[in-house]
């Protein structure tokens, strides 16, 4: 099946079988490899990848299902030689070790960080709760996402509008 | 990595499509929205449809509106949605309550309201939500009316529904009711696990009686995710705690937990009267 | 200088998707396997037919039993003096153990023809249980071994019985529990895999493989597969986490490596999830009993314990090879006993082989369980503090270097100092406070307490070795002309930081910046030898590695120096990074200035041909001993036995630290591991030997929402045995931290009468626990 895929900006067209996962598609197709597997079952989270802005686990997305559709991957984060701020979050607060779970991590904190410019940790810590880590025990990566909070609001401080403009956390939810 | 069998593959751009392509595939095709119960199946190639009928395309399924006395929500809504929307969730907390607790944010990104109700699974919550709300399925077949299925009809045992071959099933209804308040509670081993047990309670009280109470069970086993016998002890009594953790004790007495790695049949059982007991309490806060 | 906190430099490379996994490795011409396993767990093979998965228009090869019988490479030793089937012949042992490999076109390819194998079994009763497996009536496992007629397979002991024994005879308290450190697996996030490239016109085999131990893989493959070894290169790329899991090597390798032998193409095989828990290295499995022996007034005299081990099918244990159980005879812990004595029996069940693994250090991770649980009890027992009983038997400081009664020599510590800091952090006296209050409220909070020694950096090669490689760790240092260096060294990250950890000690012994360091490591042809990263050993073992080859280019640089001086070497100090003419700075010569002399036509004396660059062996004169004091708060829900972790506060010494930021790191990802092994990790097996956590649906590793904000505090007792005094801590959280946790819930669960109970403590165990009625957790819940 002929499908074409937007990846971090970038249309791709591509002959595929319907079976074919997002993330092999990404990986092999693509040779996008920053975009890792880990779990086959959708819990482990470090094949996120961000679908029309949205996290989704890769894994368990068909790449037919994205035909038409904007993928975002960790390789789409940097722009113009510039680092995302939640990379250099990360870098700054240690919020990595083996690597393998981070570019899941970070699609994650860029989004959390559009909806909740402010997070606090309980707000971040569930907003990653569907992603493991096995090296930071969390720590480093609420602190790194934290850390971008902080370093965002000070570059672009947000109009008052448009900070009342976002959609509602899970933790405004279920306030 | 595990990756599935060869399966034909269709998108369908409306419901009259997509019921056209599941008639054209017949009885092994499957419908697939957030995939996230049935990819993993058929990467255990458990699960061998040979088509897939695709309907993340149906925007006229994903809408949460209010109509008239009923909270509509489609089949392909996604569960961050659900538990987005303020209007659903302040009229019915105990939306609010599940979702926070259906797997993890990632997969509510994708997962659908109406893909959870037809796996079917006996430990999937949003079935023993709806039934605590006495919710209706509406189900949509080719070139017919759509038929309406009370929810506490819907579920024809684990992984059975009365979603027929060729059928589709497209929202469900909610009934709203003033002085009604609902929770949620589950125990899980670890944040997005399955339930152990989970029990959801709906009242709503007249005059300080219970007019009617609904109460939903998760995983322990019983009948159409329900307990009748629970609610028909509650009604026409004064909501209290001593009320609640008897209609607890009858739930718990009226379910069929089995044993798994989750915990013993006791434990569950246990957990029955426990949860019931601990939702009525917060579900007679929220009125 | 180098030394303190600074960003790490493989940072840059991972935050933008481009590290380089071993799945991300892709070759020209590259095929890919996958592997039919057993659905029994324990079978006798009648027949395997392939034809029509060979008939596959995609399939390159099917491999069977059969086929590497005839080449000679069916079974596989393991590191533990047992033998391995690559792909079974005879029988099947343990369900997901290795029967056919397939190599197609494409991974997907490869996937379906799987199911075109037909392999009939005749299904054995299977010993699941380690419990039973000495049974008379229990089937023999390993029949293929000559003579075996039981699955017996090696009881071993250390200590001193008699004394031991004599003083429990006398003693005026004992306490004895019986307890159980169940199977559970390191998970890392990326499974293990390999990509095998035969050329057949050089004869060279290059292995990439996501291995702990390169060096010792690329000498088992010359050893097993008869390959000459300078035609084998290993190379270990970034890895997506270890934890012990990817140091033997296993079937899947062998596996890639034959199929690419076949097909005359490279062959890639990366497993499953299912597959790396089911068949993978798993850890601990001991079902212990502890003993202590104390006086009326909480002296603890004497520690005696039994262990039953359970090995699984084959034992492919990865430790130092005089020591059956590892490291746990360091169980008398951080305390003064007079005697000591265990012993371990070790039995083979229907289960996968492995048992060290998991950032185990050997083993010590049992040890501090089962000490740290038995203190407790023993605390119960007297009704004393258990926080006042620890500060009663600690060792002190003026002990070390203390000799124990089980043989080993702790290098340094100040261990009160240490639990009275994670008293102090944690408010304790406030919090036993806070918790007669909840209690006498029906409350349940609990207050863990676990004090640990570590005994890591493996080790002095007269005593350690595995399968007879001596475990010294060679380092290259080479300084090019402008004064820029590479080290090379054998050990290999999964996330550590070496690469910035190692570049700090050369920084800082040559006093040049670290990011002027480069660090190559992973690829046995540009490394020199040395047994890898597991046991908390690289910067025990290759930091010193490091440090000293930096003292070596140092001190030919004061040679060449005292040249450029016109000075004799004696009359050179070194200081802020310079040698200079004592009493002299102005006339320092850096590095970068002294490496371009090196380099020149300057006439250098004696002792220098030329160049900086040197080479050295690193055989450590002893352990080093790390240790640590952590405190676990925890809250129990009464009506569903759900666990809340609500503080854990962690102070460890692990000597002087290189890099504080990575040794934090460290801490925490190992503090996770204690929560998640204490509270839901678990690899059951129902009756007939199924694996019941063979994914991460029933394999739970903990997630942010049940780890704590860490708090950790520090002490610093460098190592005196270490050339820069560090001890290693990549091991420590993992080792101490499941102790605090299970100490804090079966303190919250006192008023019920609770001594003990055993990991996982899920919910249902809880509530059984304290219903009187706890289930084994290592078996299927009935």
């Amino acid at each position: 099946m002929r499908i074409t895929v937007s990846v971090n900006g970038q249309p791709y067209t591509r002959d595929v079988e319907p079976r074919l996962l997002l993330v092999h598609f990404l990986r092999d197709e693509l040779g996008l490899t920053g975009t890792h597997w880990g779990c086959d079952t959708s819990n482990c989270g470090v094949c996120t990848v961000r679908l029309d802005g949205v996290p989704v686990k890769s894994c368990t997305v068909l790449a037919v299902m994205a035909d038409g559709h904007e993928v975002t991957t960790v390789e789409g984060l940097e722009r113009d030689g510039e680092l995302d701020v939640v990379q250099k979050g990360f870098v700054e607060c240690h919020g990595l070790q083996c690597g393998f779970c981070t570019p899941g991590m970070l699609l994650t904190a860029r989004w959390l960080l559009e909806r909740d410019p402010d997070p606090d940790e309980g707000t971040i810590r569930e907003a990653i709760s569907g992603q493991l880590c096995r090296c930071t025990g969390y720590e480093n990566i609420v602190r790194s996402i934290r850390w971008a909070a902080e370093a965002q609001a000070q570059a672009q401080p947000q109009p008052q509008s448009q900070a009342q403009a976002h959609a509602p956390t899970d933790a405004e939810a279920r306030q | 990595m595990q990756v599935p069998a060869r399966f034909a593959y269709e998108r369908a751009d409306s419901v009259p499509h997509a019921l056209q392509l599941l008639e054209r595939y017949g009885p092994e095709a499957r419908v697939v929205a957030g995939g996230h119960s049935l990819i993993p199946m058929m990467k255990l190639r458990l699960a061998q449809p040979e088509a897939l009928i695709d309907i993340n395309g149906l925007t006229e399924l994903g809408q949460i509106t209010v109509e008239g006395e009923e909270l509509v929500i489609g089949a392909l809504v996604r569960h961050a949605e659900l538990l987005a929307h303020t209007i659903a969730t302040d009229l019915f907390p105990i939306f609010r309550d599940a979702e926070r607790v259906i797997a993890d944010p990632i997969v509510r990104n994708r997962g659908t309201v109406g893909g959870s109700l037809c796996q079917a699974d006996p430990s999937e919550d949003l079935s023993a939500v709806f039934s605590a709300l006495r919710a209706t399925a509406v189900i949509q077949a080719g070139g017919a009316p759509s038929r309406k299925v009370p929810i506490r009809a819907f579920h024809h045992g684990p992984y059975e529904t009365a979603v027929e071959p060729g059928e589709l099933l497209v929202q469900l209804r909610v009934p709203i009711r003033t002085g009604t308040g609902s929770a949620y509670e589950k125990v899980e081993r670890r944040v997005g696990d399955w339930p152990v047990a989970a029990a959801g309670a709906v009242l709503r009280v007249v005059d300080g009686v219970i007019e009617q109470a609904g109460i939903g069970l998760t995983a322990v086993g019983a009948e159409h995710f329900c307990s009748p016998e629970a609610e028909r002890y509650l009604e026409g009594r004064q909501p209290g705690e001593e009320a609640f953790a008897q209609a607890g004790r009858i739930a718990a007495e009226h379910c069929e937990p089995h044993a798994d790695q989750r915990g013993p049949a006791d434990y569950k059982r246990h957990l029955a009267a426990e949860l019931t007991r601990r939702a009525l309490a917060a579900a007679a806060e929220r009125i | 200088m180098s030394y303190g906190r600074m960003h790490r430099k493989e940072d840059a490379r991972f935050i933008r998707g481009r590290g380089t996994y071993t799945d991300d490795v892709r070759l020209p011409g590259m095929l890919y396997g996958a592997i039919l396993r057993s659905p029994h767990a324990h079978a006798r093979i009648v027949s395997v037919d392939a034809s029509a998965a060979e008939a596959h228009p995609k399939v390159r090869a099917v491999i069977t039993g059969q086929t590497l019988a005839g080449l000679g490479l069916a079974w596989m030793p393991t590191l533990s003096q047992d033998i391995q089937a690559v792909l079974a012949t005879d029988k099947v042992r343990f369900q997901g153990q290795e029967v056919a490999f397939v190599v197609a076109e494409d991974a997907y390819s490869a996937r379906d023809a799987l199911e075109l194998i037909d392999v009939e079994y005749e299904p054995l009763d299977a010993v699941v249980d380690a419990r039973t497996a000495l049974d008379q009536d229990a089937p023999v496992i390993r029949d293929d071994l000559e003579g075996r007629t039981d699955n017996h397979l090696f009881d071993w002991e250390a200590g001193d019985r008699a004394r031991t024994d004599a003083i429990f005879e006398r003693a005026e308290v004992k306490v004895a529990q019986d307890m159980l450190y169940p199977r559970v697996h390191p998970a890392p996030l990326e499974t293990c895999g390999a990509v095998a490239d035969f050329d057949k016109v050089t004869g060279k085999l290059t292995v990439w493989c996501p291995t702990q131990a390169p060096h010792a893989h690329r000498t088992l493959y010359a050893m097993v597969a008869g390959l000459p070894e300078h035609k084998i290169r290993v190379i270990s790329p970034d890895i997506g986490g270890g934890f012990g899991g990817k140091v033997g090597i296993y079937p899947g390798y062998v596996c890639a490596i034959v199929g690419s032998i076949v097909t005359g193409r490279p062959v890639k095989w990366m497993e499953d999830r299912s597959e790396n828990l089911m068949s993978t290295s798993f850890a601990r499995d001991y079902h212990m009993r502890g003993e202590i022996a104390a006086t009326r007034d909480g002296k603890i005299q004497a520690i005696r314990v039994k262990v039953l081990a359970d090995h699984g099918a084959f034992n492919g244990t990865a430790q130092p090879t005089k020591f059956p159980a590892g490291f746990f005879h360091v169980f008398s812990g951080s305390y003064d006993v007079e005697a000591a004595h265990c012993e371990v029996t070790g039995v083979y069940t229907n289960k996968a082989p492995g048992g060290v693994a998991y950032a185990c250090s050997f083993r010590v991770t049992e040890a501090v369980y089962l000490v740290e649980r038995m203190v407790d009890v023993l605390a119960a027992e007297l009704g004393t503090d258990p926080a006042e009983l620890r500060l009663r038997n600690l060792l002190r400081p003026e002990q070390f270097p203390y000799h124990s009664p089980t043989g080993w020599e702790y290098d340094s510590g100040d261990y009160p100092r240490a639990l009275r800091l994670a008293l102090d952090m944690a408010g304790y006296d406030k919090l036993r406070a806070e918790q007669a209050d909840r209690r006498a409220r029906g409350e349940l909070m609990g207050i863990g307490i676990s004090f640990f020694t570590e005994a890591v950096g493996a080790g002095p090669r007269k005593h350690m070795d595995i399968l007879g490689l001596g475990m010294a760790d060679g380092a290259e240092l080479r300084v090019h002309p402008t004064g820029k260096a590479v080290l090379r060294v054998s050990c290999q990250s999964q996330g550590q930081g070496h690469e910035t950890t190692f570049a700090q000690i050369v920084g800082h012994e040559l006093g040049i910046p670290a990011d002027d360091v480069e660090v190559v490591h992973g690829d046995t042809d540009q490394t020199p030898f040395g047994l890898g990263t597991y046991g908390s050993r690289s910067t025990p073992v290759s930091g010193a590695a490091a440090a000293i080859v930096s003292r070596k280019v140092r001190d030919r640089a004061r040679i060449v120096a005292a040249a450029m001086l016109e000075a004799s070497p004696d009359d050179l100090e070194w200081s802020d990074g310079t040698w200079s003419v004592v009493g002299d700075p102005a006339s320092g010569k850096s590095l970068a200035e002294i490496a371009l002399a090196a380099h020149s036509n300057l006439e250098l004396p004696d002792g220098v041909e030329g160049h900086l660059d040197a080479v050295t062996v690193y055989n450590p004169p002893n352990l080093t001993y790390p240790f640590g004091a952590y405190i676990c708060v925890v809250d129990v829900d009464p009506g569903t036995g759900q666990v809340r972790v609500r503080r854990f506060v962690a102070v460890d010494d692990c000597g002087v630290r290189i890099n504080p930021m990575i040794v934090e790191g460290q801490i925490h990802g190992g503090l996770a591991d204690g929560v998640g092994m204490a509270l839901m990790q678990v690899m059951a097996f129902d009756e007939d030997g199924n694996h019941l956590g063979a994914s991460f649906m029933d394999y739970l590793l903990p997630t942010s929402m049940e780890c704590p904000s860490w708090e950790l505090g520090e002490t610093v007792t460098p190592s005196p045995a270490h050339p820069i005094g560090a001890k290693g801590v990549g091991e420590s959280a993992t080792v101490g931290s499941p102790a605090a946790v299970v100490n804090a819930v079966v303190d919250a669960l006192a008023p019920y009468g609770v001594r003990h109970a055993d990991m996982p403590l899920t919910p249902a165990n809880v509530w059984r626990v304290v219903n009187g009625d706890p289930f084994r957790t290592d078996l299927a819940i009935s």
